[in-house]
């Protein structure tokens, strides 16, 4: 066993000491599939209880927006580029990949950058990036949209859905159903970010936060220092993934995302609607927003039957308890958008299930 | 849906633009947002941007609870 | 120099026809059994069990690191027929092709598909061509089926497997798959990881010497070694228990994958093996698989249980066990 594990066999011992019934909750995607796929969850003791908050940006994006896009990918000529994920999301009716198999065309990108590519090489169709994710990935949809602009590359735009963390964990902590102890801060927002947000947190609702990595001993720590602050009776922002995150974040970054984009109430999928919780490109760049260029109207609400993604989101249940979990609902035919992104938390829980010993 | 990745920048290329290695993969990525990372500098990698520079000092100073878990054993 | 391409009149059947096959398949393949150009082949087979193998491929791009779709078209079918036990001996293959595909790339391709062949001592003894209109196909798609013979005495499935026997895998996994999706477009990184596309026609020495001991083989091919566990663990009714740790994947597939957010245990290979071997036996196994080059980093990945039959379960670093499913949908590069 090299160092690096003992210390993690250490971390994970004093967490099982702890006798105290303790409820976390991480609020970011890649920390629900870390901890999912490294087994932290089922190696806790049972009066430690991680809950996985609204932090998947697929999953909270509301089905409403989804048709939305979906009534746009229909238009002629226009290419649609997205990350990987948006792919299979169900809407009310189809999803991008029915789409795709219908004629339209539907890219996967691994950076903005690749839309603006693809724009330039054709000049004659309409481009238009998927914009979807927190703070981490706004400033890079920022630049690509100033990098278009200086192009005056007209035939790209951004459908926005961006949203911002912040007022969805204010909304958490206000809720008097949700019980949550401490929070595991999202590394990489907060290295955009910073941890100010969270200091107002600390201070109005006196629950801890901690900003953690993404490695298992990072997540380990994190835990560590949560159960200790909770322990000692604190209720502080520290930061475990120090190497990354700064108290100020990446200034460059949030005035990346100040200028391209302007906050805006926005519809959380389980949570409602949060106001100034979203981020819509500024007028300054409004022959870039794709929801104007196309004239795409705001679709209704249909809540899907049986799908309680929205209490899965807010911790109030977990994905287990779900009456459609692993029976109607599986990653293959998702009901769901917990279930359709792997880092959804329903997602998660079904393909790295812990094994507590009788079968199925 | 943050998923980041350390990697190693081993040139510095026009248009805001470097070559950055992960274990031997390779990829240009775009530094505006870290204009101020040097060659060998590790930066963060998300949607082929460098979000920030890691701080090599603190990612050595792993192991930081090591001792005071010692302390109570 | 103006490049030949196909066209249409190289699928009627005529004069052009006759000239490409004459040209291109013929002088790369020939052999006696082809050599009469009936319309199949006629050959005699030695006594005992065959076993029979197809498969089509549709790859892009078609020459990648580490091989192209004539190399793999061999070695896909030659190691569908070692997992059977078979020693690969003869090879068909049908061509669809589309209008305009340069005829360079078809004369590399069936060179490459000779070499293979060569080095594996199958033979390709007969084959078929179609044309199509361009837009009907993708360049090329390649099927291929093979015949091989089984020695007597060996018989690989997965109802032989027992609780207790181990579960080998021949080598590191992942570097096809990363391989391939670099060179796509859109992603834009370049890797030294290299196809691992190899025909196993050595381990067939194995599969003679340990007619006992190796109970069931299976090319972790499309969804990756996951994905055939998972097969296995539902065809023989038992467990399966790996060890992450144990599972040999290299560093470059390691960042790689970090980098798409993707896992190394659903990305395909083309040159690997996973066999199930009995617990006694199985040093010996090891020991002559050391031996072989393409499969000198064999690995015991873990062991087959009778509880949590059906399933597959994988100890992670921090020694939790949690269960490997199988691979859903189409396993594309994500940032979130």
């Amino acid at each position: 066993m090299n160092e690096i594990s003992q210390y993690q066999q250490k971390l994970l011992q004093a967490i099982q000491k702890v006798s105290k019934s303790i409820t976390l909750m991480e609020v970011c995607g890649t920390h629900t599939m870390a901890i999912a796929k490294s087994g932290i969850r089922e190696l806790l003791p049972e009066n430690i209880t991680l809950l996985s908050g609204p932090g998947c940006p697929v999953c909270v994006t509301s089905q409403g927006d989804i048709d939305a896009i979906i009534e746009m990918v229909q238009i002629k000529d226009i290419i649609l580029v997205t990350f990987g994920d948006m792919i299979r999301v169900p809407g009310t009716n189809s999803s991008l990949q029915e789409e795709r198999s219908k004629g339209a065309d539907i890219r996967i990108a691994y950076s903005p950058l690749d839309a603006l590519r693809i724009a330039r090489k054709n000049p004659h169709k309409e481009v238009v990036f998927l914009g979807i994710g927190f703070e981490t990935t706004a400033p890079a949809i920022a630049i690509t949209v100033e990098q278009a602009s200086a192009e005056q590359l007209r035939n790209f735009s951004v459908f926005s859905l961006h949203k911002v963390v912040p007022p969805a964990l204010e909304h958490i902590f206000s809720d008097q159903e949700i019980r949550v102890d401490g929070l595991i801060c999202p590394g990489h927002v907060s290295m955009i970010i910073g941890t100010g947000p969270y200091d107002i947190l600390t201070e109005k609702y006196k629950k801890p936060c901690v900003v953690t990595g993404f490695e298992t001993i990072d997540i380990l720590e994190g835990i560590y220092m949560l159960i200790k602050q909770i322990s000692q009776g604190e209720a502080k922002t520290e930061t475990q993934y120090r190497r990354l995150v700064k108290r100020e974040g990446n200034l460059i970054a949030r005035q990346a995302i100040d200028q391209v984009f302007e906050l805006v109430d926005a519809k959380w999928r389980g949570l409602g609607l949060i106001e100034q919780s979203g981020l819509a490109l500024h007028h300054a760049y409004a022959e870039m927003d794709a929801r104007l260029k196309f004239n795409i109207a705001e679709k209704a609400e249909i809540p899907i039957k049986g799908c309680v993604c929205g209490e899965v989101l807010t911790g109030k249940i977990i994905p287990t308890a779900c009456k459609l979990f692993g029976k109607a609902c599986t990653p293959l035919n998702p009901v769901g958008p917990c279930m359709v992104s792997q880092e959804g938390s329903c997602a998660a829980y079904y393909r790295y299930t812990p094994w507590k010993g009788s079968n199925k | 849906m943050c998923l980041g990745v350390p990697a190693k920048v081993i040139e510095i290329r026009e248009n805001s633009t470097a070559l950055v290695d992960v274990n031997g993969n390779q990829t240009e990525i775009n530094i505006r947002l870290t204009p101020e990372v040097q060659l060998d500098q590790y930066v963060l990698v998300h949607a082929g941007f460098a979000m920030e520079i890691i701080d090599e000092s603190i990612a050595r100073e792993t192991m930081q609870y090591l001792e005071e878990i010692m302390q109570y054993e | 120099m103006k490049q030949e391409r196909i066209l249409m009149a190289h699928g009627s059947g005529g004069l052009m026809s006759q000239r490409l096959i004459e040209e291109i398949f013929k002088s790369a393949w020939d052999n006696e059994i082809m050599a009469p150009m009936l319309d199949g082949a006629v050959f005699e087979i030695p006594a005992g069990r065959l076993a029979m193998s197809t498969d089509s491929f549709v790859i892009t791009p078609l020459f990648f690191p580490g091989g192209d779709i004539g190399k793999l078209s061999v070695c896909g079918t030659v190691n569908d027929l070692v997992a059977c036990g078979a020693h690969p001996m003869y090879l068909s293959t049908a061509f669809i092709i589309e209008e305009g595909f340069p005829l360079a790339d078809l004369r590399r391709i069936a060179g490459s598909m000779a070499a293979t062949a060569k080095e594996t001592g199958i033979k390709l003894i007969t084959g078929d061509t179609k044309v199509v209109e361009k837009g009907s196909a993708d360049g090329i798609f390649i099927n291929t089926t093979g015949i091989g013979v089984i020695k007597e005495g060996i018989d690989l499935r997965p109802s032989r497997i027992v609780p207790g026997d181990l579960i080998i895998v021949t080598g590191y996994i992942g570097d096809h798959g990363l391989s391939i999706l670099a060179q796509r477009e859109g992603l834009r990184f370049s890797t030294p990881a290299v196809s691992d596309c190899a025909p196993l026609y050595q381990l067939t020495a194995l599969t003679d010497k340990y007619q006992q001991a190796i109970k069931c083989m299976r090319d972790p091919t499309r969804g990756g070694l996951a994905t055939v566990l998972n097969e296995i663990a539902q065809q023989a009714g038992a467990g399966i228990n790996i060890t992450e740790a144990a599972v040999p994947v290299s560093e470059v597939v390691k960042g790689a994958s970090d980098m798409l957010g993707m896992d190394p245990l659903y990305m395909a290979n083309e040159g690997k093996m996973v066999l199930f071997v009995s617990a006694e036996a199985s040093h010996d196994i090891m020991a002559d698989l050391k031996k072989i080059p393409l499969t000198s980093h064999a690995s015991i990945i873990g062991e087959v249980t009778s509880t949590a039959t059906g399933m597959v379960l994988i100890e992670t670093e921090l020694g939790a066990r949690r269960i490997l499913g199988m691979l859903e949908g189409e396993h594309v590069p994500r940032i979130c």
